[in-house]
């Protein structure tokens, strides 16, 4: 016979105001196995534990049962609180009061009795609870970095000063991202570049950080402390083992292409380094348009001038495998392609209109005019530059509905250069609200308006050309007028949208992504940087738009839970995990089959039948792999596996309490 | 400049307003008051309240300003607003529920709007289909303005681009059964 206790919590009023908590209780004293039930304010509180732990001491309880909050948050707590007394941590169930009830209705009476019969069905289940106990699994003291930007240099550089060996991985052939694209930032204009390339510096010559860039994840399987990854390095048909990065190819290579690091506003070779700072400083051949590799031409002029004989035209893509025991995911963002949704803003038939980006190469001293804002159509400096914001973001109708959170400021920040690197220049900010929450940042808003760019509280309607200027037409919404300004220049801050392949990098890790593809944390507020794959982190804008001090800080952030998973020797695993009955077991293989973790295996075992010596093929799960999911047990005909914690006794047994 | 009670405006409003939200479709509370609407309107400079302010009025409980305004009447439904909106507000469908409530209370700001409708619908009931030499003469008669127009009316005539006799339809008691129908249906919504 099972000594039962029953713990209902009020969440302060989360729980009470909806659930008659006194009814509840009543009702709990006369279901089975039950000897104590107690009400508390809040349950998950010191005092609300401590009384839990006394009356098990007072009761002789060897079973709880805690009406509460969805267990996603609070059943590690009592676990946790259970390990510290007689019980064992799995002789526990939690009836989801909150989530699954008094949050999502409203009906006094009827949500009672669902609490009621919530609490039943979690009394029935507890009855049948074995005990579990983790076993433990060793972990490779290894990181991978994926995405080669700000985010991930940083996390890499924190967890390799801690001590542990870490490979960043790049798909593009230079570390740096969007932020070493940028001009200065904001709210202190720093040079981005010169705050940037230091530290994409000490990434590729860390004694703890192997760079690998223009490579690709292309597998990953295990668990958190021992993923397998494969590796995907791409041909660069350049040594560079060899490569003194003395750039004599680059200046040979006749093959011109549109710049992707310019932002299409300069050209490069087929040869190149994206931009002379590129951490490795060793160019790659695009293939695509080399004219040996794509054999347009018999060409191969680098391979004739360069003095070390390293490059390679049957460089092929390679496969490198690794085991890593934590990975941070840092694949960052790109800008909305808004030529194709803004019609009205000439969907890019005026060279005069450009983003956000393409203006910070223009206004940077390494970009394609040396620092001077000259329009891209005749070269000539801008007198009027309209700056539009909010392009594709805060727009659920043609781009996406949420807030991109920097452009307010970086906005703010071209507008200031506009006006203070062009000589009477006049500079309009057409803007819905101002966002400027960050520290110092809504002066440096002040201090635009101080420069003399004049705001326009409205999204502009129309763009279009006139007698060679660009004519935005909006309605200044705070005087009601309908205004027309006649630019020279207009830069459209757009919204951004998760780096393109996110989804790939999703799926290989199997992480869950947001509506708009934002990668979704394991919780909004309390677990930002962990994904709900155990030992798989999010750093920077990959998880959601933010500028460069919060990409910094989740950076850093992401690194201190993996150093907090390489300070333990071992892992505790899961114990409630599924368990094969060998006895059942007809070694059709199909759980093997349904695992999407790949924990499931087939073995042949010895068995004596009728006095006979067989070998049959049975299934066994790999505990550290199998995550629990249950989809072996749903599929398994014979019914010979089960799930620890979730058997199909305690399932029946929940049924038959709710419909019996 | 009148000081205008949000309290009292809202309170007394809020029927009226739900109602025209039903009728239309258009959820008030979607529109962050951008201006892309009234900026793209082609017909904003004749309107005494622009597209943005109609729905700040009507989000704001002042529905009476609403339907004594001209801009429900102006609206061409070119639907321009609604392409641009970041958030989909259909302005011409709130414009002609204004404009339906206005007339039902007998309120009609712009006659001519009114006038013309009228005399194009009976137009239609007559023969099945428009005939525009009735319609101009018609509305230049209703609405007063006598001589609108009436310049073009001998060219127009010569190069055959309007008839004195009025085109017809094989069953005109068809097209009168429709424009019945959808009459009666456009009451009942």
């Amino acid at each position: 016979m099972s000594r039962t206790g029953v713990f209902i919590c009020h969440c302060g009023t989360n729980i009470a105001a909806v659930v008659d908590i006194a009814k509840v209780v009543e009702k709990a004293k006369s279901m089975p196995n039950v000897v104590y039930v107690e009400d508390n304010k809040y349950t998950c509180s010191e005092p609300g534990q401590q009384a839990i732990k006394d009356a098990i001491v007072k009761h002789k309880l060897d079973r709880i049962v805690i009406g509460s909050c969805s267990p996603r948050m609070h059943e590690p707590t009592f676990r946790k609180m259970l390990a510290s007394t007689e019980i064992n941590p799995y002789m526990l169930e939690i009836a989801n009061l909150r989530e699954q009830c008094s949050w999502v209705h409203t009906d006094r009476e009827k949500a009672t009795d669902k609490a009621i019969d919530l609490v039943r069905m979690a009394v029935a289940k507890v009855a049948k609870n074995h005990a579990l106990f983790t076993s433990s699994i060793p972990v490779t003291k290894r990181a991978l970095v994926v995405g080669g930007g700000i985010a991930g240099i940083q996390a890499a550089l924190d967890i390799a000063d801690a001590g542990y060996p870490v490979t960043l991985v790049e798909r593009e052939p230079s570390l740096g991202g969007k932020m070493v694209m940028l001009d200065k930032t904001f709210p202190t204009m720093d040079c981005s570049a010169c705050i940037c390339t230091p530290k994409m510096v000490d990434a590729g010559q860390h004694p703890n950080i192997t760079v690998m860039t223009s490579c690709e994840v292309e597998k990953v399987s295990g668990y958190i402390g021992n993923f397998e990854v494969t590796i995907r390095q791409k041909a660069t048909y350049v040594d560079h083992s060899v490569c003194t990065g003395c750039g004599i190819c680059e200046l040979k290579c006749p093959s011109k292409v549109t710049s992707e690091f310019e932002q299409g506003m300069a050209q490069r070779r087929a040869i190149y380094k994206p931009f002379p700072q590129a951490v490795p400083a060793k160019p790659v051949i695009d293939a695509a348009n080399c004219r040996k590799l794509n054999g347009k031409a018999k060409c191969g002029i680098c391979q004739t001038q360069c003095p070390q004989g390293c490059i390679n035209f049957e460089d092929e893509d390679k496969l490198i495998t690794n085991t890593y025991g934590a990975i941070v995911i840092a694949t960052g963002y790109e800008l909305i392609d808004w030529k194709s949704i803004y019609g009205e803003y000439g969907g890019g038939q005026y060279p005069d209109v450009i983003n956000g980006l393409q203006f910070e190469r223009l206004v940077n001293a390494s970009g394609p005019t040396e620092g001077h804002i000259l329009r891209p159509s005749d070269g000539k400096e801008p007198k009027s530059v309209v700056i539009v914001k909010c392009v594709g973001s805060r727009d659920p109708n043609k781009g996406k509905g949420y807030c991109s959170r920097a452009c307010c400021m970086y906005a703010a920040k071209h507008a200031h250069q506009v006006l203070e690197k062009i000589d009477n220049a006049q500079c309009y900010v057409f803007y819905i609200d101002v966002r400027t929450a960050g520290k110092a940042y809504e002066e440096f808003y002040t201090r635009t308006l101080e420069d003399g760019a004049i705001y326009v509280r409205g999204r502009v309607s129309k763009i279009y050309e006139e007698d060679g200027k660009l004519i935005c037409k909006g309605e200044d919404t705070l005087s009601g007028q309908t205004v027309s300004v006649a630019a020279d220049m207009v830069v459209l801050e757009t919204a951004m949208v998760p780096a393109a392949g996110v989804e790939k990098v999703a799926t290989l890790m199997t992480i869950s992504r947001d509506n708009d593809n934002w990668l979704q944390e394991a919780h909004p507020k309390l677990r930002p940087v962990e994904t709900h794959t155990a030992g798989v982190f999010l750093a920077g804008v990959c998880q959601g738009p933010k500028d460069i001090p919060d990409t910094v800080a989740q950076a850093s952030a992401s690194a201190a839970k993996v150093c907090g998973i390489f300070s333990k020797a071992e892992l505790q695993t899961n114990p409630m995990i599924s368990k094969v009955d060998i006895e059942k077991c007809s070694g059709c293989g199909d759980c093997a089959g349904i695992c999407p973790y790949k924990a499931i295996s087939m073995q042949d075992m010895e068995f004596i039948e009728h006095g006979k010596k067989i070998t049959r093929r049975v299934s066994t799960v790999n505990s550290g792999l199998c995550q629990g999911c249950g989809a072996c047990v749903a599929g398994c005909r014979p019914g010979a596996i089960d799930l620890l914690g979730f058997t199909n006794a305690q399932i029946l047994e929940e049924v038959d309490a709710l419909c019996l | 400049m009148v000081e205008r009670n949000l309290t009292e405006a809202i309170a007394k409003n809020k029927a009226n307003i739900d109602a025209i939200q039903a009728k239309s479709g258009v959820d008030l509370k979607e529109c962050y008051q951008c201006g892309k609407c009234s900026a793209g309107c082609s017909m904003a400079a004749g309107m005494d309240l622009k597209p943005r302010e109609v729905v700040r009025y009507l989000q704001l409980g002042l529905w009476d300003d609403v339907l004594k305004s001209n801009s429900p009447w102006i609206c061409a439904s070119c639907h321009t607003c609604v392409a641009r909106c970041p958030h989909n507000v259909d302005i011409p469908s709130l414009m002609e529920a204004v404009r339906q409530e206005a007339k039902r209370q007998g309120i009609v700001p712009v006659k001519e709007v009114d006038v013309f409708t009228n005399v194009f619908i009976d137009s239609v009931k007559k023969n099945g289909k428009l005939h525009d030499l009735m319609l101009t003469g018609m509305y230049n008669m209703k609405s007063g303005h006598l001589m609108q127009d009436a310049w073009a009316g001998a060219p127009m005539l010569k190069s055959g681009k309007v008839g004195l006799r009025p085109h017809t339809v094989k069953d005109k008691e068809a097209v009168r059964r429709l424009i019945k129908n959808s009459l009666k249906r456009g009451e009942s919504k």
